[in-house]
């Protein structure tokens, strides 16, 4: 094991590194789609439903069977990484949109009639009382959001663009399993950092939420 | 986009020599899929089911059913399939093998989860008014934890068919078939029926799961959205009673509505 | 009858919660415990069917040692009603007050049919026969959570601050609704609460429960009142017991002047009558304007109730009605005093010598 990490350095990190940002960059683009369209769900109750509901529809189709249909949507060449980074934010998006809509629903109550009470006007309340204290539930959202990206990035590999998955088709395609355990550790390694990150990017968002009685 | 080349990509789907029963037929594939999926759904339900009660109501290796949620979301379903293969060779007990094990996880979760979820002043009086500890599983903490123990099924359903897609690449049968063979062929008309059939199929068990959800949970028990009552809502990402969670940190509807994040979504 | 018999609760770690505790719990009547937060009082209650069992000590049900019955059966001829009601939310209100006898293997139309009786006993609609417990409020769903516990028509009833959770208005109409049905199926019951004052509206007898699970005090809440056996009990009573203690005195034996005296008028007030011998007023200094009574009294109302019409009338009378409401008599405050003095007297001096 130790031999074939050593001779195939180059490989691993290149694939770790396509990995990467392919399952990041698309957290962050879902996200800042999500933010918006839930708070708009949360403002206008009518289109909650029929917000969700699309998420839902959305985020039920296979990861390979979305790697594949967007290209015909967007145009785009059937081997293209933007395919997996559209795909992956959409997935991020359908998630997101229903944990940000439920998270603002949740806050709304005495802290937020006494914010209108104040003088806060609609956007400041948001960015500064609603938001900050949905941020908990928010940040599970994108923790989940994460770590399911980057299990799924690997199966981009069958286009030739998976990051760690290529290590998995060499493994197959060669009959070794070295490649294959090294895949699997570092995608989940990778996992646990990224999920451990984002929960203490929410401690230090959130240092409310850590004290209080006893 | 161009007309022409849409007609290219729905070639495949509307030649009618691919929707007889034949081997490697469109129908053909759609059934083998459908057959896997429901197979495997059932071994995992059956191994999780009882697990996942048990640690909920005895609430010992509670740990071990927090996390394996987690651990399982994290774990790369192509890496795990071919993990399998590879040290057993190729075949349908590898793949089930590995589908199983990655539809464990999100039903033992939400089990554990539903039960401790449940109204403990409710269990209280259950145990109070004379129910043996078997009824009072069966008649009172169940249905009451049915919600979240029917939004671990349904995302392990999507796991199950969306991983049995990718499970082409390994030999397997199924819908992705058509995707992989169609990729190798560069028959991208092949490539669109297998990813819009799948698409379809996946949308249709999720809606079919909603509908038998909505069947056997009680109407006292469904969700209540916070101060506007939305009504239950059928998405596969959560369904949950808004009683509080047994987690630590912040305040009680945080924790359940993190709780229900968590348990209820898994890679796909 | 329930009694315990030196139960004694020790949990692992060196709490004890219940001491040394030897009480009986009269049939037929309800017997409240009560003390401050951590003095066994509800883990005594929970002995009882066994939902916690003693560390020594046995308690009994009309003579049969509780530990030697199977618990879920015991359980099931015991009436339960906690807190919170603790309703399922998955199955209706009928369902729910059905829960017992359907366990026993009553047929379920049968089943049904009693809870929705029961439902009307408890003062509910009909209507809410079908609804969810979610869709109640915490009042409706503890009058529920009683109909619950009626169900199976169990002799003895356990109550764990079954009135705790609701607001004031809504608690005193519950409150109001249990000494009815009380008065109705005469159950043997053990009552927890923290509420002095509730546990002397409520109880037959009174229990009060020190700290550490000590019985401080065992009696009727008069003998409570009048009596505090030491000054934990006094200070938990709280002050103006003699006041509070004047609720369980009737007005029977008061004398009233003729109410003609007062039609007349004396003192600077005249009592106003109407046509039919209702009061409607005291005149004061021959003003046309009329002061209203603050109430008037029946021979059954308690002494409390007749102090409380002198002092807040704009003359210092209470006016008793008769059943018509026609005023019978009139009877000044220093007449009520004087009164309160003699029977104060009598009590004395009937006291068995210590």
């Amino acid at each position: 094991m130790i031999d074939y990490i050593r001779n195939n350095q180059t490989i691993i990190w290149q694939a770790l590194g396509q990995h990467v940002y392919l399952s990041l960059l698309p957290v962050l683009l879902g996200t800042v789609v999500a933010v918006p369209v839930g708070y708009l769900a949360v403002r206008r109750p009518a289109l909650y439903q029929p917000i969700v509901n699309l998420g839902g529809v959305i985020y039920s189709i296979p990861s390979l069977a979305l790697f594949l249909i967007i290209p015909v949507v967007l145009g785009t060449g059937v081997l293209s990484p933007l395919n997996i980074i559209v795909a992956l934010a959409v997935y991020t998006f359908a998630l997101l949109t229903r944990t940000v809509a439920d998270a603002l629903t949740d806050v709304q109550g005495e802290t937020t009639q006494a914010a209108d009470a104040l003088g806060f006007r609609r956007l400041r309340r948001l960015v500064g009382v609603e938001i900050p204290m949905a941020l908990p539930v928010m940040l599970a959202g994108v923790r989940v959001a994460t770590v399911s990206n980057i299990s799924l990035v690997s199966v981009g590999a069958f286009l030739g663009v998976g990051g760690l998955g290529a290590l998995f088709t060499r493994g197959l395609q060669l009959g070794f399993i070295e490649p294959i355990i090294v895949g699997i550790v570092l995608s989940v390694l990778l996992a646990a950092v990224c999920d451990i990150g984002i929960v203490l990017l929410q401690r230090r968002l959130t240092p409310w939420s850590r004290v209080g009685a006893g | 986009m161009l007309v022409t080349p849409m007609l290219n990509y729905f070639g495949y789907l509307f030649d009618g020599g691919n929707w007889s029963f034949a081997q490697g037929s469109i129908p053909h594939l759609l059934l083998q899929h459908v057959e896997y999926t429901l197979i495997t759904l059932l071994i995992a339900a059956v191994i999780a089911l009882p697990v996942g009660l048990l640690i909920g109501h005895t609430n010992r290796g509670a740990l071990l059913a927090i996390n394996i949620g987690n651990a399982g979301r994290a774990l790369p379903t192509f890496g795990l399939l071919s993990l399998m293969v590879t040290l057993v060779g190729i075949g349908t007990l590898p793949v089930l093998v590995a589908l199983v094990v990655l539809a464990v996880p999100p039903i033992l979760t939400s089990t554990y989860a539903g039960i401790r979820a449940v109204d403990s002043a409710a269990v209280d009086a259950a145990v109070g008014m004379g129910m043996r500890p078997l009824q009072v599983l069966t008649r009172a903490e169940v249905p009451m934890a049915l919600p979240l123990i029917m939004s671990g099924l349904r995302s392990a359903l999507l796991q199950v068919c969306a991983t049995a897609t990718v499970a082409a690449y390994v030999g397997f049968g199924g819908l992705g078939r058509l995707l992989i063979d169609g990729l190798s062929t560069n028959h991208y008309d092949e490539v669109f029926a297998g990813a819009v059939l799948v698409a379809l199929l996946a949308i249709v068990l999720d809606l079919l799961s909603a509908a038998v959800q909505r069947s056997i949970v009680s109407p006292g028990v469904r969700e209540r959205r916070g101060r506007r009552h939305r009504g239950s809502s059928d998405a596969p990402m959560s369904d949950a009673p808004t009683s509080d969670a047994a987690m630590s940190e912040t305040s009680e509807q945080t924790e359940t509505r993190q709780q229900q994040v968590s348990t209820a979504s898994t890679s796909r | 009858m329930i009694t315990f018999d030196a139960v004694t609760k020790a949990f692992p770690g060196g709490n004890v919660a219940v001491d040394d505790l030897s009480v009986e719990l009269p049939t037929g009547q309800i017997t409240v415990f009560v003390g401050p937060s951590g003095c066994g009082k509800t883990t005594s209650l929970r002995m009882i069917n066994r939902m916690i069992d003693p560390t020594s000590g046995t308690i009994a049900i009309d003579g049969e040692d509780v530990s030697h019955q199977d618990a879920a059966l015991l359980r099931r001829k015991i009436g339960y009603v906690i807190q919170h009601a603790g309703l399922f939310p998955h199955r209706t209100v009928v369902d729910n007050i059905a829960t017992v006898p359907l366990l026993n293997g009553v047929n379920k139309k049968q089943a049904r049919e009693n809870a929705l009786e029961l439902l009307g006993r408890v003062g509910l609609d009909e209507s809410m026969a079908t609804r969810y417990p979610a869709q109640l409020s915490g009042g409706q769903q503890q009058r529920v959570g009683v109909a619950r516990a009626l169900a199976a028509d169990p002799p003895v009833m356990l109550m764990d601050e079954p009135f705790s959770a609701v607001d004031p208005i809504v608690r005193d109409g519950l409150q109001k609704e249990f000494l009815r049905l009380q008065a109705e199926f005469g159950k043997t019951i053990a009552f927890v609460t923290h509420d002095i004052d509730e546990a002397i509206k409520l109880g037959d007898r009174v229990a009060i429960f020190r700290v550490g699970g000590h019985l401080a005090q065992v009696g009727t809440p008069q003998e409570l009142l009048d009596d505090p056996a030491d000054e934990f009990v006094a200070d938990f009573v709280g002050r103006d017991r003699g006041f509070r203690g004047l609720s369980f005195i009737t007005a029977e034996g008061l004398d009233v002047e003729p109410v003609k005296t007062w039609v007349d008028g004396r003192d600077g007030v005249r009592l106003v009558l109407d046509d039919d011998g209702k009061p409607q007023g005291w005149s004061v200094n021959d003003s046309t304007d009329l002061r209203p009574l603050p109430g008037t009294f029946a021979p059954s109302d308690s002494m409390r109730l007749v102090t409380d019409l002198a002092i807040s009338s704009p003359s210092g009378v209470a006016v008793r009605v008769d059943g018509e409401g026609i005023a019978d008599g009139a009877v000044p405050h220093a007449a009520v005093a004087e009164h309160l003095v003699a029977v104060r007297r009598d009590a004395e001096g009937d006291r068995a010598p210590r």
